[in-house]
């Protein structure tokens, strides 16, 4: 790959009034890489996340993108205009809840060509036919193309929500507990077929999620947060076989002992 | 030059007569005078006034008059005459705590400095038809006081004292008070153009949205701090003078909701408050609007915004009744040009789908074969 | 209480007030230093109701000067009951002159058409505009789509567009069909048929647009770029009718719909009054015009001429019918058929 980073996160704090959202968090995302961050509710991870994907603003530090054209820009000085086609474009986004992403209302078909036609796709045929292809590639099948996410299960819409995001080959993917809410049989699949897509496409991508078994199935490297602060970060294998921080241990011992 | 035109002119010149001769009704039965219905129907008045925001009763009469009684289409006569008269300036915001008070009731203290005062209300009348009113039978004179001069402390500044209540708040320096029929309205608004698309709002709306917080759909805890009715002064700056020159008197309803709060992060746990203030005596549309001025603060105190009345663009684009009737009543207006349009498509769409069926039903024949 | 009838109410020249009139002026002219932006304005409580036209009525009352001549239409008809009612109103406000001849006003003030014949430099059509939001009923809030247009943000358009053509095979929408001004806004055309869309692009006449319950005025200026959403396989197309107006004959224009009995019987005429009348005038007749009709000129050689008053006696109480029906059609089996782009596929 390249020796320089995708992303590069340095001392990001957010404070609620005197509440610690998180704090002095750092740390390089490199290309193709999958971060997973981890911690309990109230440990600051959901709001690192919003200040990473810039829907909320962070009280001090900086996160920085390296553009395609390999400038590295700050997030939180672009304007609006340019965050919001980054986020169109070269971002994906996949919420927890997939109706938080997905246009309910409208086909399978326009909810995947979406980012398509607001990039200036304007042939109908070339948008379809990239919707059928990439619905095949999240397991679902050409004949409900048209057919709205409301008529879906919940995997389905969250593989619907994933087909979504990466039709226009975004670079950086964040994740919201992708698998909450699922079936545990649905989030195997749904785990392994993310595994695969992040895998050939090359994609680096932050997940944030409680699962510690979803960290150890889709990360190389996790960041361990509690109380808005990073108390370990490592290698996600290392971490789970020898976590060294004391809350890291009692996380590990609690959950994986099952 | 002029060209006459054909049908309409004559149709409407006629329908215009038949309303003129509708309005009059029966030529037996004396004209109704603009001071009668002054006098006599006195809040139909104040509510023509008040959705109509001028404050003029003889207008609103003749609006009332001329309506046929219809008072959403008399609100309409009024607004389309202030809105082509020429501002000379504004006014200095009243005082309600200078009111000549007429009315007065807190239920949040059972007695208070300045006391509480009926007035006349409504309220505990029996609701029985009166056959008297019918004959005309004399009313006799009510009873009378001497007239406290002087000032009446409203409830929110009892409680101010004690810090229990929101105070004001301060409106930066450069802050000018809008003027929502001479600007145009932009959301998310300020609070001062909110009030004031509130006091002009239609009272049936604002009463259903302020019942519906009531009900749980943005449950505020309300309790009527205080309600008053009275004439005020009202004064204007004139550049010239060193003091402000009295205009007149108008009398007004206000009402001061009282709201539980429970604090935030910033501010200690203290009651907030809703404001009503409208033209004439009108409780009802005052209190409404008190409950739905402090739905519609959700955002400013951090409350998650999940009802109807909570929803600043939902409740302000929607409180306007002339807005509302206009809106509404134009579907009878002809539209056939685009009906033609969509006659022409779904004539199209029905044809190819008899077409795909035929094609299907040949296919399972073929099938079958 | 002594109220004179004569002075309690009085009305300033043309209804609005000077200040207004600046005001709404100021708003015009930043519509069309921005082509296709919608500008708010303090829009003013006008004497007809809202929807029933005001922002255009505002749009003219802040433009007409004495000089101007005036014509007004509703369905592209100048005898529908709103278009003699507005017209009325400014005779009475303002009186200028007024006219039903596209060629001769300087002002047309319209709701729901564009006329046939071509407008030329000089002349200012007044749009009267519902809903000026394109993007509205794709996304309710006005703080969002400002930002969508702000940031150019019109993918959702497409989408809606997109969704048409996977249910129906074509797009479906037929008026009120959205646009892009200069490249740059995408503009709701007010609910003119599409067929009207192209009679936007290039014109050479200067388009105004005024939504009085919304509050925004907008303006295409003389020689704009207008172009009509769609996609490069899905084309965008007018509608077509299979057969010409059945009074004058016409092809190419936008007819109307007219019932003759309860039975299926219809025929199509110009829902363009003032087009329909010229070309009778000049001697076109379709296939069901009467021999002697009585609203065509006694003789072709006066041309178009102005019609002197109580011509057409008017049917009473009840609104106009769109067309006096004289012939005695049948017309049975013969309907617009819409043009199915599906067959590209």
């Amino acid at each position: 790959m390249t020796d320089e980073p995708l992303f590069r996160v340095t001392s990001l704090s957010k404070y609620y009034g005197s509440r610690v959202g998180c704090e002095d968090i750092t740390f390089d995302l490199w290309p193709g890489e999958v971060l997973a961050v981890v911690g309990e509710s109230g440990s600051g991870k959901t709001t690192l996340l919003n200040c990473m994907s810039t829907r909320l603003m962070p009280t001090s530090g900086t996160a920085a993108y390296r553009m395609r054209d390999g400038t590295w820009r700050d997030l939180y000085r672009m304007s609006e205009a340019e965050r919001r086609f980054l986020m169109r474009t070269d971002w994906g986004f996949v919420h927890q809840n997939p109706a938080d992403g997905l246009r309910m209302t409208v086909s399978a078909g326009a909810n995947v060509g979406e980012r398509l036609m607001a990039v200036g796709d304007r042939h109908y045929g070339n948008i379809r036919s990239t919707a059928i292809d990439w619905l095949g590639r999240v397991e679902i099948g050409e004949d409900r193309i048209d057919d709205q996410p409301r008529a879906f299960s919940g995997g389905m819409r969250q593989r619907l929500q994933i087909a979504r995001n990466l039709v226009t080959g975004p670079r950086l993917v964040f994740m919201d507990e992708p698998t909450g809410g699922l079936d545990v049989s649905v989030q195997a699949r749904l785990l392994d077929l993310l595994r695969g897509l992040v895998t050939d496409l090359g994609l680096a991508a932050i997940v944030v999620t409680h699962d510690l078994a979803v960290a150890r199935l889709l990360s190389q490297r996790m960041m361990v947060m509690k109380d808005g602060r990073v108390v370990e970060t490592g290698l996600t294998d290392r971490v789970l076989d020898d976590p060294r921080a004391p809350y890291t241990q009692l996380l590990v011992s609690s959950i994986l002992q099952v | 030059m002029y060209v006459a035109v054909k049908g309409g002119d004559a149709a409407i010149s006629n329908a215009h007569q038949l309303l003129a001769d509708r309005r009059r009704g029966d030529r037996s039965v004396p004209a109704l005078r603009l001071d009668q219905i002054v006098e006599q129907l006195a809040l139909g008045v104040d509510r023509v006034m008040a959705e109509g925001s001028l404050y003029d009763r003889e207008l609103a009469a003749l609006a009332i008059a001329q309506a046929r009684g219809d008072m959403i289409e008399a609100i309409f006569l009024v607004r389309a005459y202030r809105t082509t008269l020429p501002r000379f300036g504004y006014t200095l915001p009243i005082d309600t705590a200078a009111m000549q008070v007429e009315r007065r009731v807190s239920a949040t203290y059972k007695d208070l400095p300045g006391g509480q005062l009926l007035g006349p209300t409504f309220d505990y009348t029996h609701r029985l038809l009166d056959p008297e009113i019918a004959t005309g039978t004399p009313v006799a004179e009510p009873e009378r006081r001497e007239a406290e001069a002087g000032w009446m402390p409203r409830v929110s500044e009892i409680l101010a004292h004690e810090g229990l209540i929101e105070s004001d708040g301060e409106l930066p320096e450069d802050h000018v008070t809008g003027d929502l029929t001479r600007e145009p309205v932009e959301f998310p608004l300020e609070r001062d153009l909110r009030l004031q698309a509130l006091s002009r709002g239609d009272e049936g709306f604002l009463l259903a949205l302020a019942y519906s917080t009531q009900r749980g759909y943005g449950r505020s805890h309300p309790f009527v701090g205080e309600v008053r009715i009275g004439e005020v002064e009202v004064e204007i700056d004139v550049p010239e003078l060193p003091f402000a020159v009295p205009l007149g008197r108008i009398r007004v309803t206000e009402c001061q909701m009282v709201n539980q709060f429970k604090g935030s992060a910033k501010v200690p746990p203290q009651f907030t408050r809703g404001y009503g203030l409208v033209f004439g005596q009108s409780e009802r549309k005052a209190m409404a609007m008190s409950l739905c001025d402090r739905a519609l603060r959700a955002r400013e105190f951090g409350e998650d915004v999940v009802a109807p009345a909570q929803d600043e663009e939902f409740v302000i684009s929607h409180s306007d009744n002339v807005q509302a009737t206009g809106f509404v009543e134009h579907l009878k207006l002809p539209h056939y040009v685009d009906f033609q349009a969509e006659l022409g498509l779904v004539r199209g769409m029905r044809a190819e789908h008899e077409a795909r069926k035929r094609g299907d039903d040949q296919e399972t024949r073929e099938a079958a074969e | 209480m002594n109220i004179q009838a004569t002075d309690i109410a009085t009305y300033n020249f043309a209804y609005l007030d000077e200040q207004t009139k600046r005001m709404i002026r100021r708003a015009i002219l930043k519509g069309i230093a921005i082509p296709g932006y919608q500008v708010p304005f303090a829009s003013r409580e006008m004497p007809m109701p809202y929807g029933w036209g005001t922002g255009g009525v505002q749009v003219t009352a802040s433009i007409i000067g004495p000089d101007d001549i005036l014509k007004v239409i509703d369905q592209g008809a100048d005898d529908t009951t709103n278009a003699v009612s507005i017209r009325a109103f400014f005779k009475k406000v303002a009186d200028v002159a007024v006219t039903t001849e596209t060629e001769k006003a300087t002002i047309i003030q319209t709701r729901h058409r564009i006329p046939e014949a071509p407008l030329h430099a000089g002349q200012v059509l007044v749009y009267q505009v519902p809903i000026p939001e394109p993007l509205r009923f794709l996304e309710p809030r006005e703080t969002e789509t400002r930002k969508m247009h702000a940031l150019e943000e019109y993918g959702l358009m497409h989408v809606k567009l997109y969704e048409d053509i996977a249910r129906h095979g074509h797009i479906a929408t037929t008026y009120a069909y959205p646009v892009k001004v200069e490249g740059r806004y995408v503009m709701d055309p007010s609910p003119t048929p599409k067929f009207d869309n192209p009679k936007m692009n290039m014109s050479p006449a200067l388009q105004l647009f005024g939504a009085g319950r919304e509050k925004r005025i907008y303006a295409v200026p003389p020689f704009t770029k207008v172009v009509s959403l769609d996609f490069e396989d899905h084309p965008f197309e007018i509608q077509k009718f299979d057969q010409p107006c059945a009074l004058c004959g016409a092809e190419q224009v936008y007819l109307d719909e007219v019932i003759l009995d309860d039975k299926g019987g219809h025929m199509f005429v110009c829902s363009d009054t003032d087009h329909c009348e010229k070309r009778r005038e000049d001697g076109h007749r379709g296939h069901m015009a009467p021999e002697n009709e009585s609203r065509a000129s006694p003789s072709s050689s006066a041309g178009p001429s102005p019609r002197k008053d109580g011509e057409e006696e008017a049917p009473t109480l009840t609104p106009p019918s769109p067309r006096p029906l004289r012939g005695e059609g049948k017309g049975e089996g013969q309907h617009q058929t819409f043009e199915k782009s599906r067959e590209a596929e």
